[in-house]
């Protein structure tokens, strides 16, 4: 099932990310990943987007309640809005910085928390945009250049 | 060289997706940190780690990697092997520890190459 992209001007779906589901973890990301390989996306491509939509989609199961991933794909680019109802982030700035962690030990122990997430989003995408609210949750919105 | 090769050589006992050792091996990476593999891992590389549960299974998928080595006798979570399989990624066992199994690796010629 190949949709070619010439003639479509976007595409978009939207997934459901359960905090704490540790089994269904990484789906959303993976069912993105299919359908990029199946509208012909670049390899290069593909695994900056699903590398970044990863971390996101982590970041929620391993912090927030619950969150969707959606996505956008237009001739230029394709932008991911991970969207979170948790405990937010207290300072955007410091998260950031690679290796500062708010993780508990149980995470850790999982080999996440290493402080290397948002950093790693970061690095995957040509765009990141940030935003959130404590007690509330978090907005990860970023792009990447088709 | 293959990963049909690397199982034989290193004695490890395979767990899942048998059926994808026919797959090139170009490099390796060995960590626990899941975001550490899914920031320096290689499309193509074989991920060495003690981790067994099934995240592992997402990193590799996102990473494109050619299979896990999990290492110290340690066993997959019973969810790790169902995502393994569904997925197609090669699991494989061994009792080594992790330097033993990168030791014997790059004397099998197996370095961290990058990437395609």
């Amino acid at each position: 099932m190949r949709c070619p992209m010439a003639s479509e001007t976007s595409f978009q779906q939207e997934f459901a990310i359960e905090g704490g589901d540790f089994n269904n973890a990484g789906r959303a990301s993976s069912r993105l990943r299919n359908i990029l390989k199946q509208i012909g996306i670049s390899p290069l491509v593909i695994r900056r987007v699903s590398t970044a939509s990863y971390e996101a989609e982590m970041n929620v199961v391993l912090y927030a309640r619950r969150g969707t991933l959606s996505f956008m794909v237009t001739p230029e680019k394709i932008t991911i809005v991970v969207e979170d109802e948790g405990q937010g982030i207290a300072d955007i700035g410091l998260a950031m910085q690679e290796g500062y962690s708010t993780a508990s030990r149980e995470i850790r122990e999982m080999g996440f928390g290493a402080g290397m997430g948002l950093p790693n989003i970061k690095k995957n995408a040509d765009e990141l945009e940030i935003s959130s609210e404590v007690g509330l949750g978090t907005t990860v919105r970023f792009s990447v250049k088709i | 060289m293959i990963l049909k090769d690397v199982v034989e050589k290193l004695g490890l006992k395979e767990r899942t997706a048998s059926e994808k050792l026919a797959v090139e091996v170009n490099g390796g990476y060995a960590s626990d940190l899941l975001s550490d593999v899914l920031a320096n891992a290689q499309p193509g590389n074989l991920w060495v780690t003690l981790q067994v549960h099934q995240n592992v299974v997402g990193v590799a998928v996102v990473r494109e990697l050619a299979g896990i080595v999990i290492v110290n006798g340690r066993e997959p979570d019973e969810e790790t092997l169902k995502r393994a399989q569904e997925e197609g990624i090669p699991i494989m066992v061994t009792s080594l520890p992790t330097f033993d199994v990168v030791g014997r690796l790059y004397q099998l010629g197996v370095s961290r190459a990058p990437g395609r």
